[in-house]
């Protein structure tokens, strides 16, 4: 046999052989062994590494986001709720031809072009068992037509889900404020477990501020998926629970008389119960639509919204910072007396102007009434507004004794009212100025902030609380929009105990004194607010203000009406009812509103409105 | 000198069934062990396919089919593969020719040869082929072979590997090389050539580099970074690795494995199968596994031993030692330590053309087992 041919080798070629292939076995079994080494690795050494991701692969979470809490007005009126609404969905897999489809639908509902090219784009990066939405928010008319349709294209779903609503639309828009897509910075600050699932969040108002009681707790649901996504089965479920439900001292239909008495007057109009402080009247304007924002603003809407003239986003009523102007002088009043500065009878002559005494400059301190007031007492100057008087007044006290009184009831700090971002005002000093302006304090301006100018600035909440605490006779109350909680899922309620702090005068009958004082600029023969009291049913006291706008900021630019209306002094009135024992306070501030006599109707209405719907159960 | 007459003289002494086997040219052990793989594969396959009788079935007919080639095999004696051997290489290298310039594309690469009956692909047929001639070629020459007939081996390696990496298909051009390469190393190639010359291969890696295709040269850069593209090449080896790992020591149990079950091993019925093994049995599967090939590489090495002449023994040694870098490519992809190229878990991945060639190798080994010399020993 020719292979044969080197038989000679045969036998060293042999033992050669079998010592190549002992030396393979060896080979074998070393990367045998590797191989062996490796999955011991894997299955050993890592085995809880490799059980977690493969545990991970095969478990998702996914969350069900809970039912957002509703707002009340205290009467139970729904101020904010969830309704359902319908999204026309397509599971691309249960669909047989889908050009066919779409074509159908777009007969029975109108579907835009850009919702058709949004739905193709998702339809390619999505599973094809994934719902891939196709319009959202149909009307009941839409839902209808869909479903008699129904049976003709399979794949097709409606389906609800719940969205934020303002049934009351503009009316408290600023206090319960609304909720919008979460964005990126909340994203950082918010609770990642618990939003999971959640698309919305409060921006604003009590919507905001509430937004822990409101959200409520995020259930889960443990599901096993496969490699696509796909969902086969569920392994656990914890359910969510709803968010806890608001009600609110608001209430809406005095709200609405409030909102609609400002008339076109941009401004705020707050009253408060004096003993407990609930906020019955939260008003702003100019509104908003709040429901607007639940869907996502249009740029043009929200520019109109945050740009325009009156810059209706903006909230007047904690932002809005306005110089008291002569609704400051009750306090002023309280404070001379109270530090034996002017006697309670001391009277003085006004001839129309006052001069600073030791002033060289003989500059004149006018009065608003030309010919002076004659001769005035702290009853007459509080019922006319004798700006002579406080001349004085402040003249003898000095910025410091103000100061420090009249922070007492609230003024230059922040009131605590259940909304964030509220300003504080501002309460001057000589402290404040050294440190501010980096001036020392001149006698002049001590007596322009006796009539709330210069640099005084109060919220028109600030306002409403000092006022309150006049109506109670020294209790300063913190404001609180929210009533009470119904916490979900329990019957129980929870509240707050109203929180204050007592303002103690020297004598108590110097509430009286500052009572008939601001009776009489209502009910007065000479009274400021005189218009007011002719024919009222009850007894009301308060003080008008007005207060000069010194100019408008450079870059705001207005027609020339435009121009002239914002020149125009701001109209300011507070004022409690029924004097005899008040049981509402309430402050108006109206933008250009000219003079605040004018504003005090507002407040008598409501005063009367409350009086008749809340008389009997009146809430000390 | 052979005869079919001392063949049976050499039986005497054996069992009556044995002798039966013998006279159909089976080896009983290597059987053994084939159909204990083979089992083990049906059961794997059954759960990787989710259950799929369909697919069993289909593979239990493959088997059948390749066992049936099996046998047909085994009746040929050696020298009639010696005296083919040649005409078999020519033939073949012609087909691969022809493949690259007129053969069917199947998933990007362009591997089979239309011959209107079947479906063919001549580069499984090289697997045999190639180390067939390489044995006719060696066992020729003096012994140890020389530089110039170890230049003309490299040829006769070098030549069906390139030209089945053209196609490309780098998994059967690795096999073939390293079918050929056994057979050299088997034929006495002296240690300080090989050595050399390994190393010399080891400098030409970043040659052989730019001759690779990117899909090539991502799996390699794949292997030792999975996670930098961890949904896309990557994705293959993390989830292996994982379905693997979360086996643990004895397995997730059998039809339980979540990765396998929930479509997480990708390719899991062909070349991730023992992915899909090691997380239902363990690592005491997987040594169990490991060792019932171990078992039959052995009984092939031992047949090589034990061949009538030198043709025989190379070949049979080389054909042991090809199934075992099947082996080893194959779990080192897929537990993440080679990259990834495709080669199957043999006899137990689901597929035809590799399970055909695979067991037509063993034909050839039992027909060496089963025509062996007495003298000799």
């Amino acid at each position: 046999m020719p292979y044969q041919s080197h038989y000679s080798d045969h036998s060293y070629q042999a033992s050669l052989f079998k010592f190549r292939v002992i030396v393979a076995v060896l080979i074998c079994l070393l990367m045998l062994s590797g191989l062996l080494f490796r999955l011991a690795w894997l299955q050993i050494v890592d085995y809880k590494h490799f059980a977690d991701l493969s545990e991970n692969n095969r478990i998702r979470l996914m969350e069900l986001p809970p039912t957002r809490g509703l707002i009340h007005d205290r009467n139970g009126v729904v101020l904010a709720e969830n309704k359902p609404t319908f999204h026309l969905e397509i599971i691309p897999e249960q669909v047989d031809d889908m050009d066919a489809t779409l074509t159908g639908l777009r007969e029975i509902v109108t579907i835009s072009d850009s919702e058709i090219e949004r739905f193709k784009d998702q339809l390619r990066v999505r599973r094809s068992f994934q719902r891939i939405s196709l319009r959202t928010r149909l009307n009941e008319e839409e839902v209808a037509k869909l479903a008699v349709n129904r049976h003709r294209f399979p794949g097709m779903d409606i389906n609800a889900r719940l969205s934020r609503y303002y049934p009351q639309g503009k009316a408290a828009a600023h206090a319960v404020g609304y909720v919008g897509r979460i964005n990126r910075k909340e994203l950082t600050v918010i609770d990642e477990g618990n939003y999971r699932g959640t698309s919305h969040i409060g921006k604003t108002g009590l919507e905001k501020y509430y937004e822990a009681e409101l959200h409520g707790m995020v259930g889960r649901q443990k599901v096993e998926v496969n490699a696509q996504g796909r969902v086969l089965r569920a392994i656990d479920k914890v359910a969510p629970i709803a968010g806890n439900d608001l009600v609110l001292n608001l209430d809406i239909e005095l709200q609405k008389i409030a909102e609609e008495m400002l008339g076109d007057f941009a401004g705020s109009v707050i009253a408060i119960e004096p003993h407990n402080g609930a906020v019955v009247v939260f008003v702003s304007k100019p509104g908003f639509d709040p429901n607007l924002f639940v869907h996502g603003i249009s740029h043009k809407d929200y520019n109109a919204l945050s740009h325009g003239v009156y810059k209706p986003l903006f909230n007047r009523a904690i932002f809005g910072q306005y110089p008291p102007g002569s609704t400051f002088k009750p306090f002023l009043a309280l404070a001379g007396i109270e530090q034996r500065r002017f006697g309670v009878r001391e009277s003085l002559h006004c001839k129309g102007h006052y001069l600073l005494p030791g002033d060289d400059t003989e500059r004149k301190y006018r009065d608003w009434k030309k010919e002076g007031h004659g001769m005035v007492d702290l009853s007459k100057a509080i019922e006319q507004s004798c700006d002579v008087y406080f001349y004085e007044l402040a003249y003898r006290m000095g910025i410091d004794s103000m100061h420090d009184f009249l922070a007492q009831f609230g003024f230059g700090a922040k009131t605590g009212i259940d909304l964030l971002g509220e300003r504080r005002g501002l309460l001057p000093s000589r402290a404040w100025k050294k440190e501010k302006k980096r001036t020392v304090w001149y006698p002049g301006e001590t007596l322009i902030a006796g009539i709330g100018q210069g640099y005084m600035l109060a919220t028109p909440v600030q306002l409403a609380v000092a006022t309150a605490a006049l109506a109670s006779r020294g209790e300063k109350i913190v404001p609180r929009l929210l009533k009470e909680i119904h916490v979900s899922g329990e019957d129980t309620v929870r509240s707050r105990d109203p929180s204050k702090t007592m303002i103690k005068l020297r004598r108590d009958s110097h509430w009286d004194v500052m009572f008939e004082a601001m009776k009489k600029v209502v009910h007065g023969t000479w009274g400021t607010a005189r218009a007011t009291g002719w024919g009222m049913k009850f007894k009301m006291a308060g003080k008008t203000g007005t207060a000069q706008v010194f100019g408008i900021a450079q870059d705001e630019e207005y027609d020339e009406e435009t121009v002239a209306k914002k020149l125009r002094d701001h109209g300011l009135f507070i004022g409690f009812g029924p004097a005899e024992d008040p049981i509402l306070a309430v402050a108006v501030v109206a933008e250009n509103g000219e003079h605040g006599s004018k504003m005090a109707p507002i407040a008598r209405q409501i005063i009367q409105r409350y009086m008749e719907k809340y008389s009997s159960a009146s809430s000390k | 000198m052979l005869s079919t007459s001392t063949q049976f003289f050499e039986s005497d002494y054996q069992s009556r069934s044995s002798r039966f086997l013998q006279y159909l040219h089976i080896d009983p052990v290597l059987l053994t062990g084939l159909l204990l793989l083979m089992a083990a594969g049906l059961g794997v396959l059954y759960s990787a396919s989710d259950g799929s009788v369909d697919i069993v079935q289909r593979q239990v007919i493959r088997l059948s089919i390749a066992f049936a080639v099996m046998f047909f095999v085994a009746q040929i004696p050696p020298h009639t593969l010696y005296l083919w051997a040649p005409w078999f290489f020519a033939f073949g290298i012609i087909l691969l020719i022809l493949v690259l310039l007129a053969g069917d594309v199947g998933k990007g690469a362009q591997r089979w040869l239309n011959l209107y009956v079947i479906r063919f692909q001549p580069s499984e047929m090289m697997k045999l082929v190639t180390p067939m001639m390489l044995a006719w070629y060696l066992c020729k020459k003096p012994f140890p072979p020389r530089v110039g007939s170890l230049f003309i081996s490299l040829l006769l390696v070098i030549i069906p590997t390139m030209l089945i990496a053209r196609q490309p298909d780098l998994g059967t051009s690795l096999l073939v090389a390293a079918a050929g390469f056994f057979v050299v190393f088997f034929g006495g190639i002296r240690w300080r050539i090989l050595f050399g010359s390994l190393f010399t291969m080891l400098a030409l890696i970043p040659v052989l580099w730019q001759f690779m295709h990117d899909y090539q040269k991502q799996r390699v850069l794949t292997l030792f970074d999975p996670e930098s593209d961890p949904l896309g090449s990557g994705y293959h080896i993390i989830q292996s690795m994982i379905a693997i790992g979360s086996g643990g020591i004895y397995g997730k149990g059998w039809l339980n494995g979540t990765q396998s079950q929930l479509d997480f091993i990708p390719e899991r019925t062909t070349d991730f199968i023992f992915a899909v093994f090691a997380e239902e049995f363990g690592i005491m599967g997987a040594i169990v596994l490991l060792s019932l090939y171990a078992f039959i590489i052995i009984r092939g090495l031992y047949i090589a031993v034990n061949a009538q002449d030198s043709f025989g023994r190379l070949l049979a040694g080389s054909l042991s030692m090809t199934f075992f870098v099947y082996l080893f490519v194959n779990v080192g992809m897929v537990s993440g330590i080679l990259p990834v190229v495709g080669v199957p878990l043999p006899l137990v991945s689901y597929g035809g053309t590799s399970m055909v060639t695979l067991m037509a190798g063993f034909g050839i080994l039992m027909s060496i087992s089963t025509n062996r010399r007495l003298i000799t020993r």
